[in-house]
Order: C-alpha cells, then sequence, then structure tokens
C-alpha cells in the first residue's frame, strides 16, 4: 500500500538531531566557515559518544534486519533512517555534518566490496572510545567523473605479501582527518593492471599511520569550508596483502567487476547526497519565508499562478522542488532498504536535489537583495555550501547520463 | 512507514485500465481530436472498467470505498492512452465524486445509485469562469438566499457535455465561498451556448453556461441547506489534473524515446546524442518527481492529514510545470516530425497547456 508516513524510529532520531542541529551546529556554523581547517571537535565528540552509545559503527545500514519480541524480521529502514538522519545534520550546517567521525564513504566502499573478515578487521576502530574517520580517495588531477584514466597504480610485492601503492589523489573528503586525527582509514583506489582500464581497478584500505602515505594539500573551497579537501601523496605506500577489497586477479575477458564495486558504493551513497542537499534547501527555504514574514510578506497558497505575487510564486515553485526532491530520496532509501535495484532512482534523486539545492540557494539570495548578500545572514553561506551537492559523488551531468542510459536500455558503449 | 507499492487490488485495477488505454484510446485518439469527437461505444467501455464504481460504497450502488491514492493511480494510466477520452469516460464523476465528498445524505441517496449503477450518461460540473483571473475560491458567478429559495447568476466556461448532462453541479460564491449547488438542465435562466473551440482537447465537447437568476430550493445546495466545505473537492480537482498531466507525460517522453533510438543521425541514432539523451534524463526524473508528489498529496487527503489541501495543490502547480515542459521537450526532440500532426506528440503539447488553467475538468 502506497504511504508516507515516517517510522516512528526516525521520527524519534529526528526529534534528537534536530536538537543536536539547533544547539551544536547552527550556533557555531558562521565561525567553522570563517576558520577554514578548524575542526569542530565538540560536534566530533558529542555525536561520537552518541553513536557508539547505539552501537553504530559505520554509518551504512548493518545486513541482517533487526527482529522484534517475537523474533519475527522487522521491515529494514536502515537507509531511510540515514537519509532523514543527513537531511536533519544539512540542515544544520552540511560543512559540520561533512565533520561527523564513523567510517563515511571509506567505510561504505569496505561495506559495499569487502569479505566479512575485512568488515570485521576494518570498521570494528569506528566504534572505539576515540573517534575515527574514513575517507575514499578516487579523484586524481587527470580522472574526475572519468575513473578509468587513474592512473594510481598497486604493485605486489610477492616477497613480503604486501601491496606498494604510488600515485598522487586529489579532492579527497575527510583526507586529513582520515589519516591524521585518531585511527581512521582511507580506501584508495588504484589500478592491478594499466593495460586493463577498468578491469584493473581495485580499492585498498590504507589504514592512519601507513607508511608512504601523507596529506600533501588541503584545499580553499567555496563552501563547505568545516570540512577537510585533501591531496593525498603515495610514495611506495606498503599495505598488507588482505587490504585489497574484491579479487586480486585480472579476469581474463574484460570485466570491470571492480570499477562496478565503486558504483554499487554510489548506488548506496547518491540518495544520501540528495538528502543533504534537501537538508541546505529546507534550512534556506525556511529561513527565506521567516525572514519575509518579518516583513509582512505571507505566503497565499491556492491561488491560480495569474494571481500570485511574484514573490508568492518564487516560494511555491521552490516548495514544488524541495518537497519533490524529498520524496525522490525517499524512495531511492526505500527501494535500497528493500533490497531493489535503484541505480535509476538513486541518480535521479542526485540530480533533483543537486538542482534544488542550487535553484534554491541562489534565488533566496537575490530575493533578500542586499541583505540576501551580506555575511550577517546565513543565506549567502547556504548558496555556497549548495553548490558542491551537484558536483561531487557523481556530477549532475554523470547521473544524467545514468539516467538517460537506463531509460534508454543503452550501456555505457551505446552513449558515452 | 513509507512505501511505493500500490495494493494488489490497485495493481489489477490500474492493469485493466491501462489495457484500455492503449488497445482502445490510443488509437482512437489521433481522429478523435481531429473529428472534435470520440465514438460513444469507446466512452461506454471505459465507464465499464468502474473506476468510479470502485470507489463509491456499496450503499450508494458502488463496490469500494473512495480512495484518492487510487484515483490519482487509474487517472495517470488512462491519461496515458488519451486525454479527451479520460474526461469523457470521467465525466460523471465530476458530479458524483462531489456528492460523495459533500453531499447530504439525501442527496447521496437521490443520485449516486442510478450513476453508479447505470450506464455512462453525461453528469457534470460548472467551474470555470471567462476571465483571466478566474479563481475556484473567490468565482464572479453568485448566488444568494432568498427565503426557501437560491438565486444563481453568472457565467461558466468549459462545461463538459453540458448540453446533453441531465444534471449538474453548478459551483458558485455565496457570501464570499464557493458552493455547489445541483441544478437540472432546462431550468428557467439557464443558457447554453455554442460548442466552445480550443487549443487542445479537442474531442470533449465543452460548452459555455449563463445563469441569469436560476431559482432553486435551498435543498439544492451540496451538502443540504447548511452547505459543505470547497477545499476537499478543490484538491481532488488539483489530484486529477496532477494525475492526468502524468499520464500526458508519460506519453509523451515514451514515444520521444522510441523516436529518438530509431532515428538515425550523423551515423548513430538520435538518442545517442547527449544533448538529447539528456533532455530525457531530465524529463524522467521530472516526471518521478511530480509522481511522488501526487502520490504523497493523494495519500494525505486519504489519511485526512492537515497539510492535504497544500500539498495538493503543489503536486498541481507542478505538475502543470512537468506537462508543458515534457511534452514541449518531445516535440522539440522529434524536430520537424514533431511539429506534424501524424505524430501525436504535437497533440500532446496542446494538451500540455492545459493543466495550468482546466482544473476543473475532472476529480477524482
Amino acid at each position: 500500500m502506497i504511504e508516507f508516513e515516517a517510522p516512528k524510529p526516525i521520527a524519534q532520531q529526528n526529534f534528537v538531531l534536530k536538537t543536536v542541529a539547533e544547539n551544536m551546529m547552527r550556533p557555531v556554523s558562521r565561525y567553522f566557515d570563517e576558520h577554514e581547517h578548524e575542526i569542530p571537535w565538540d560536534y566530533i565528540n558529542f555525536m561520537h559518544m552518541a553513536m557508539k552509545a547505539t552501537g553504530a559503527g559505520s554509518l551504512a545500514p548493518k545486513d541482517t534486519p533487526k527482529k522484534d519480541a517475537e523474533g519475527k524480521e522487522r521491515p529494514r529502514i536502515g537507509y531511510q533512517m540515514l537519509a532523514f538522519m543527513l537531511e536533519m545534520l544539512s540542515w544544520g550546517d552540511v560543512g559540520i555534518y561533512l565533520c561527523t567521525p564513523g567510517g563515511g564513504l571509506g567505510a561504505a566502499a569496505v561495506q559495499a566490496n569487502g569479505t566479512p573478515e575485512q568488515q570485521a578487521k576494518f570498521l570494528t576502530r569506528f566504534g572505539e572510545e576515540k573517534p575515527a574517520f574514513g575517507a575514499m580517495a578516487m579523484t586524481e588531477s587527470q580522472a574526475g567523473s572519468d575513473t578509468s584514466a587513474i592512473r594510481a597504480t598497486a604493485v605486489l610485492d610477492k616477497e613480503n605479501n604486501q601491496w606498494v601503492l604510488n600515485g598522487e589523489k586529489i579532492f579527497v573528503t575527510g583526507g586529513q582527518k582520515s589519516l591524521e586525527e585518531g585511527n581512521g582509514l582511507v580506501v584508495v583506489w588504484a589500478t592491478i593492471d594499466p593495460t586493463a582500464g577498468r578491469a584493473g581497478m581495485r580499492p585498498f584500505v590504507v589504514e592512519a599511520g601507513s607508511p608512504g602515505i601523507k596529506v600533501s594539500k588541503m584545499e580553499h573551497k567555496m563552501g563547505i569550508r568545516a570540512s577537510d579537501t585533501a591531496s593525498l601523496v603515495l610514495q611506495d605506500c606498503r599495505v598488507p596483502f588482505e587490504n585489497i577489497l574484491g579479487s586480486p586477479e585480472v579476469a581474463q575477458e574484460k570485466t570491470t567487476t571492480g570499477f562496478k564495486g565503486a558504483m554499487a558504493t554510489f548506488d548506496a551513497t547518491r540518495p544520501l547526497i540528495g538528502a543533504t542537499a534537501v537538508g541546505v534547501a529546507r534550512a534556506t527555504l525556511e529561513l527565506l519565508k521567516e525572514l519575509l514574514a518579518q516583513q509582512g510578506v505571507t505566503i497565499r497558497y491556492g491561488l491560480p499562478r495569474q494571481k500570485l505575487t511574484s514573490i508568492e510564486r518564487d516560494i511555491i515553485d521552490m516548495e514544488v522542488m524541495l518537497r519533490s526532491a524529498w520524496l525522490l530520496v525517499i524512495k531511492a532509501v526505500w527501494m535500497a532498504d528493500n533490497r531493489k535495484s535503484n541505480v535509476m532512482e538513486a541518480s535521479m534523486s542526485k540530480v533533483r536535489g543537486g538542482d534544488v539545492v542550487t535553484k534554491i540557494t541562489q534565488r533566496a539570495v537575490e530575493i533578500m537583495g542586499p541583505m540576501g548578500y551580506s555575511r550577517d545572514l546565513l543565506l549567502e553561506k547556504w548558496f555556497r555550501d549548495a553548490k558542491i551537492s551537484d558536483i561531487y559523488e557523481g556530477t549532475g551531468q554523470i547521473n544524467r547520463l545514468i539516467v538517460a542510459r537506463c531509460i534508454l536500455g543503452y550501456t555505457g558503449r551505446d552513449l558515452r | 512507514m513509507y512505501s511505493f507499492e500500490p495494493t494488489e487490488e490497485q495493481k489489477m485495477l490500474i492493469d485493466t485500465v491501462a489495457r484500455y488505454a492503449s488497445i482502445n484510446l490510443r488509437p482512437a485518439s489521433h481522429d478523435a481530436d481531429e473529428e472534435n469527437q470520440i465514438p460513444i461505444n469507446l466512452i461506454k467501455k471505459g465507464w465499464e472498467l468502474g473506476v468510479l464504481q470502485a470507489s463509491t460504497p456499496e450503499t450508494y450502488g458502488g463496490f469500494g470505498e473512495h480512495s484518492s491514492v487510487t484515483g490519482v493511480l487509474a487517472a495517470e494510466e488512462m491519461a496515458y492512452g488519451d486525454l479527451a477520452g479520460t474526461l469523457s469516460v470521467m465525466v460523471p464523476g465530476l458530479f458524483a465524486i462531489p456528492i460523495l465528498l459533500a453531499g447530504s445524505e439525501e442527496q447521496k441517496n437521490e443520485y449516486l445509485p442510478s450513476i453508479v449503477e447505470g450506464d455512462w450518461s453525461p453528469y457534470t460540473a460548472a467551474l470555470i469562469e471567462p476571465h483571466y483571473d478566474y479563481d475556484p475560491n473567490e468565482l464572479k458567478t453568485t448566488a444568494m438566499i432568498d427565503g426557501e429559495n437560491v438565486l444563481i447568476s453568472g457565467e461558466k466556461s468549459y462545461v463538459p457535455f453540458a448540453k446533453e448532462a441531465k444534471t449538474m453541479i453548478v459551483y458558485a460564491s455565496l457570501n464570499g465561498q464557493t458552493q455547489g449547488f445541483i441544478i437540472p438542465n432546462g431550468l428557467e435562466g439557464i443558457q447554453i451556448g455554442e460548442r466552445q473551440k480550443m487549443l487542445g482537447i479537442n474531442a470533449l465537447p465543452v460548452y459555455p453556461v449563463k445563469l441569469d437568476g436560476v431559482r432553486l430550493r435551498t435543498g439544492n445546495r451540496l451538502g443540504g441547506v447548511n452547505g459543505h466545505e470547497f477545499s476537499p473537492i478543490l484538491a481532488s480537482l488539483w489530484l486529477a489534473t496532477a494525475a492526468m498531466a502524468l499520464g500526458v507525460s508519460k506519453a509523451a517522453l515514451e514515444y520521444a524515446i522510441n523516436y529518438a533510438k530509431d532515428r538515425d543521425v550523423f551515423g548513430i541514432k538520435v538518442a545517442q546524442k547527449q544533448s538529447i539523451a539528456f533532455m530525457m534524463a531530465e524529463m524522467a526524473t521530472e516526471i518521478e518527481a511530480i509522481r511522488v508528489l501526487t502520490w504523497e498529496a493523494a495519500w494525505m487527503l486519504d489519511s485526512c492529514k492537515d497539510e492535504a489541501y497544500k500539498e495538493a495543490y503543489l503536486a498541481y502547480i507542478g505538475a502543470a510545470d512537468m506537462a508543458m515542459m515534457v511534452t514541449d521537450r518531445a516535440v522539440q526532440i522529434l524536430g520537424g516530425h514533431g511539429y506534424i500532426r501524424e505524430h501525436p506528440v504535437e497533440k500532446w503539447m496542446r494538451e500540455g497547456r492545459s493543466f495550468a488553467i482546466l482544473s476543473g475538468l475532472a476529480i477524482i
């Protein structure tokens, strides 16, 4: 039956997270925007304690469903919980949210591609005494959306049973915290056979403290300044053989299993980026309506377009965008929870999320005029924070490509 | 819980409607538009699918409960076949559903069983008015109470099947509130004009209706002498419009996809060009986004949520934009061929503009 009632655990979680967002994020939002590369430890320590108490190590939901008192399986809502959580924390501050301890994208990759032993070995650290961080290192200066151009290499040193990694990664979200603040890890994508293209691509877990990896640069960004974006240099970086996620063999026939591993991770995380976009958009629209109400501007719902003022029309359009984008996110994560293939829906929710948050924040600054452009309000910050949602974890264009292939029944070769 | 899965019953109904839409409605769509007429047997066949009957309780001759969710699912599926055909099949609902939602017990018993149990027969409603700033909540048609009587005066536009209809609901402003009045056709003071010609939906017969001091008993007021709330009716009109906009948009996207995958250009298919593929990806995303918004609004209406009215309005506004965007692009993707009436996309584009304007032609 078609239903739109948020499950009880989600409503409870939301109540708590709203308090966190209002009391631990909003008051320091401006400070961390203006003090780039300072780390919001109060928020991090609080979240680590809270998440440890609930047993959440990596953010990714567990495979086995919870059971009720009678031993019957409860419906899976893990990804739905996560979408609500990210939306609310991003409503608080998306830059600070990106500093949330736990595995992040790195842990998601381990969860999607690792064996049970690897999951145990690499993920338990996120539930330990001190907060730890995880990151994913994929992008290189010559390889953005086109990941087949990745040049970082992994060579097996058979004598020592170790992989030797070389290369340089850029745009690693949380890379600095993962390697230098606590016992974290970075999942590094490298090729084990440069002639094999995507078929040779493998993810490797590089733990904090591994020899040969270091942070070479921290980017200065337009927005999400509380979150570090690092460049990593790998120079004869050695990791144990068992740190490879997936098969160490390059299959004879041309397969892209390794690459598909990365993409499977994205199917799960793309709607979550959509959720963060919706959080920023909602914060913006709520503040905008509040500011307009203070000026005596109310929005009349239910009128034909011809009778609306320009501002009313803008606000109503923004509400349509925001609500529909959020429902696309919900549908995509509901599918993930119910083990339905959601490639298309995940990309749609990412496309829509990125679109609406940029449009809403840009229009909000415009509508508030000189006040919108001022740093007295957070609108200009959200305008800057918003843009990244249309870029990271697959640009709007890459996700349009995925949606197009799905609706056309095309492969990557048919539609390049 | 969240769920995006229709019930088994809903799936069966959607399947039946979908078969009718593609096997019966679609093949007749082009000629119906050219000839300004839909074969009556086609309308009757659509009526026999039992969409309205399934949302009317047994007490009043039906076999189900009213559900906005079922309504939007069925309306989308039927409009995918043909919009004018859908509006024709659904026109008795334009009269029956407001009575079901807001009528008095007496009115329900008087009208519903004969409509629901009988063959398709034209009952209708007059809401739209011929002004640029027509607003269902601020009608220029007025009702005045005069003792036991009500006097109604004003001008209505685009009233489907007004000429043939036995009875209609006329909406008028009573002390600033929109109220429905049940009016038998042919009453003194009612004048039905010449059939109106429109930009699209040509196969649907619509007429202007003039009311010049039409005198009724106050008992003919929808809901009885004390009247009714209008907002649930308006929300259901909006949702019907949104659902049909989805159906037409889905048809246009599908046609554009098939064309683009077939048409060669510079040695590959048109669909293999990113500029075209991206247009279609955006169309598909837009449709999916507005569909879930429409479903949520319908679910809210069924669950009597406070925000249902606002959400239905948002769905309607979003759907109007979606339909215009999607149908315009479908024509664009076919290029010159899109402009030729041999292909259905230009018809869908003409219909695509209607949704922003003509909420009031169908209700679910």
